[in-house]
């Protein structure tokens, strides 16, 4: 259980003496659920450049449109804190119900959908006013949230209920229900819109649903030899702009599946650190950051081989990433 | 909460294509017993057990009912402690009723398994833990969500393994339950390497929680009770009826840990976890029931959600197609517990994480890193398919 620090250190050598990292003015931001800080990470030096204490058990966290604030789900204080990034302050709180866990903007801008886990609802903040605008009742555990490309449709997933539910974004109603593997977490959509893909930590799946017939199309399960299948938990998906590979987080069996988005088939594992959750993109797509909770790292895979480059210590039980250009 | 459900309801029934109406009912028992206090005033006297786990799991099923067009309802049924459990599972049969949660103590639970009414109906056992009933006294109706009795010894002398504590010292009360949880112990220790190095029975009657000066005597007892230990690492204790165990840690004749019934404990659930997402039921258990979530909530409540479940993904509540699906490799529920829980074919025991904590914090789960099994980790607790008798097919 410990390859993950192996991997890391071997990663750093080669990185530093190959010195071929691309260079970016990126500015990595991971929440800590358990050190209830951010921790700010310099893309290009790959150094922790700060830490800043936020509320209780932060865990999903999203940039705002023009990069400017960053938002926050601060889970046991039932809100959602502002961070300007410019400044690293915080700077107001919005609205949420009872402990927020995910939440996605919209393409636009404008509006913020937050799943509410205790309360079996979606909750909609008009960014501009910072006011909650509409609250949707959904399946028991809300987590998943995914907005579709044009921001006409939101995914939430549920936990308990096992469906990702379509919330038509004008009218605030329920479209459609979809049953999918146990646990669902993260819904993310395909660029061009034309899928929904649906990880299942507890079943093992990513289901793949197609949109408009909300409907099933496909199944990807998981599979490395020596590993038990139950560690094989599904849970960050990241698809590429042009679909030609995809990445899922499989939590603590310490690996990143590579997919091909075209054709739906695994096509390798990479070894992270442990309990891997959460992935975040650069904005070129050249780099994959991973969140590895237990081993308090973040992981940085090299999209073009697929190999992991370096892991870089954060704080205590890292979640969620967002990066800024 | 229920003006949340039929919010859900009314805004999911417009958007639902594909609904076909199920109406589920689902018939709890249980039987109003006198129980013996805990030992410690910070043990809860805990109102009601098993029917809110229930109540809960029926919520839960609602909620995703509402988007397909399946309905639930719960009929409870709590038997005053004269009242013949045969004659009212014959009335809810004759009503048409095959769902059942059984929050029944043994020898209830067994009547209404072997009544001849019971064999289109399916019982959710989610109290008893009798090793018994996996091995050789099998029902094809019942399922058990509660964890046999060496599944929890299982689990507890993994961890002690695990940590190398292997010496153990068994000190047993006397009545017909702890022997069985030190028969459990001494097969769980020849199990996994640890050994049994020393036993002493405690068969002191009960005596009062609350009494004057009481520790005075307790300090002198209990070194006395537990001196014949010799080299060991761990006191073993089997008091399930919560005569004497809770008062071993601190005053033991040797200075070692204890677990067993108390002390370190192996647990379906507890309020000390939080993990696997688990912080959401416990808030919503304390918000319907105004108390802390125990293991007979637990119990029943993976019951409700196993019928919950096989009526969604089977789109009916045909007990011969549930008890099909139930057993399948297809079925599969999440239970806070980091990972999928499905019932063992033979026994219909469902495999799941055992606990391990103190009164205050969660110490760990089993089953423990290393100990393998050629179908799932989960079936390194408990009795196995060769060891059992039971072939339900």
């Amino acid at each position: 259980m410990k390859n993950g620090g192996k991997v890391a250190a071997l990663a750093a050598g080669v990185g530093l003496v190959a010195g071929i990292w691309p260079a970016h003015a990126l500015t990595v931001f991971v929440s800590n659920e358990q050190g209830n800080t951010i921790s700010v990470i310099d893309g290009e030096t790959q150094e922790v450049i700060n830490e800043i204490a936020v509320g209780n058990r932060p865990r999903g966290i999203a940039l705002g449109h023009d990069n400017r604030f960053l938002y926050i789900c601060a889970s046991d204080d039932n809100t959602i804190q502002v961070m300007d990034t410019e400044t690293l302050e915080l700077v107001d709180t919005l609205p949420s119900g009872p402990d927020p866990e995910l939440l996605v903007i919209a393409p636009q801008g404008d509006r913020l959908y937050v799943a509410n886990e205790d309360d079996n609802l979606v909750t909609v903040i008009d960014l501009e006013t910072r006011e909650m605008i509409a609250e949707i009742p959904v399946g028991v555990e809300p987590e998943g949230m995914g907005v579709s490309p044009d921001g006409k449709i939101v995914v939430n997933t549920s936990e308990t209920t096992n469906m990702a539910h379509f919330i038509d974004t004008d009218s605030y109603e329920i479209v459609g229900n979809v049953l999918v593997g146990q646990r669902p977490r993260i819904a993310e959509f395909t660029s061009d819109g034309s899928e929904v893909w649906v990880t299942a930590e507890i079943g093992g799946t990513v289901s793949v649903i197609d949109p408009v017939g909300m409907e099933v199309m496909r199944e990807i399960s998981f599979e490395v030899a020596g590993v038990e299948p139950e560690a094989l938990q599904p849970v960050g998906v990241k698809i590429l702009e042009d679909r030609s590979k995809a990445y899922v987080a499989l939590g603590p069996s310490n690996r990143v599946a590579v997919i091909d988005a075209q054709t739906h088939e695994v096509l390798d594992y990479i070894l992270v650190g442990q309990r891997v959750w959460q992935l975040e993109l650069t904005p070129d797509e050249t780099t994959l950051y991973t969140s590895n909770g237990v081993s308090n790292d973040v992981t940085l895979i090299d999209t073009a081989t697929d190999t992991a480059m370096v892991s870089i210590p954060v704080g205590s039980f890292p979640w969620g990433i967002a990066i800024k250009p | 909460m229920i003006r949340l459900c039929t919010t859900v309801v009314l805004a999911i029934l417009a958007a639902t294509t594909a609904a076909r109406a199920v109406d589920v009912e689902i018939v709890f028992l249980s039987r109003d017993q006198e129980e013996r206090l805990p030992l410690s005033f910070v043990d809860p006297i805990v109102e009601d057990p098993g029917v809110w786990g229930a109540r809960l799991a029926l919520d839960d099923n609602k909620t995703t009912g509402g988007f397909l067009g399946h309905t639930y309802s719960l009929v409870e049924r709590v038997l005053a402690a004269d009242e013949d459990i045969a004659a009212v599972f014959e009335e809810e049969r004759q009503s048409g009723r095959t769902l059942f949660i059984s929050d029944l103590p043994r020898d209830d639970l067994q009547a209404i398994a072997e009544h001849p009414e019971a064999s289109e109906a399916l019982i959710f056992n989610g109290r008893v833990g009798d090793d018994d009933l996996r091995i050789n006294v099998c029902f094809d109706n019942v399922f058990h969500t509660a964890p046999s009795r060496s599944m929890r010894t299982d689990a507890l002398v993994q961890f002690l393994v695990w940590k190398r504590w292997p010496r153990l010292y068994l000190v047993s009360g006397t009545q017909e339950n702890d022997v069985a949880f030190a028969d459990a112990i001494r097969r769980s220790a020849e199990k996994f390497g640890a050994q049994v190095v020393a036993e002493s029975d405690y068969a002191y009657s009960a005596i009062s929680r609350r009494t004057d000066s009481g520790h005075i005597q307790i300090q002198d007892q209990m070194p006395l009770a537990t001196q014949e230990g010799g080299e060991y690492d761990v006191l073993v204790v089997a008091d399930e009826n919560e005569v004497f165990g809770e008062y071993l840690p601190y005053n033991t004749y040797a200075a070692r840990p204890v677990a067993g019934t108390h002390g370190l404990v192996a647990m379906s659930w507890h309020r000390v976890l939080e993990q696997w997402g688990s912080t959401q039921i416990q808030r919503r258990f304390e918000q319907v029931a105004d108390r802390w979530m125990e293991e007979r909530d637990y119990g029943a409540w993976l019951g409700v959600r196993s019928i919950g479940e096989a009526v969604t993904r089977l789109n009916s509540a045909d007990a011969a197609e549930m008890r099909a699906f139930l057993r399948s490799p297809d079925f599969e529920i999440g239970g806070f517990k980091g990972v999928g829980l499905s019932y063992r074919s033979w026994d219909q025991q469902m495999r799941q994480p055992v606990l391990i904590a103190n009164k205050r914090v969660l110490v760990s789960a089993s089953p423990q890193p290393g100990f393998l099994h050629e179908r799932t980790p989960l079936d390194s607790l408990g009795y196995d398919e060769p060891e059992s008798e039971c072939r339900l097919q």
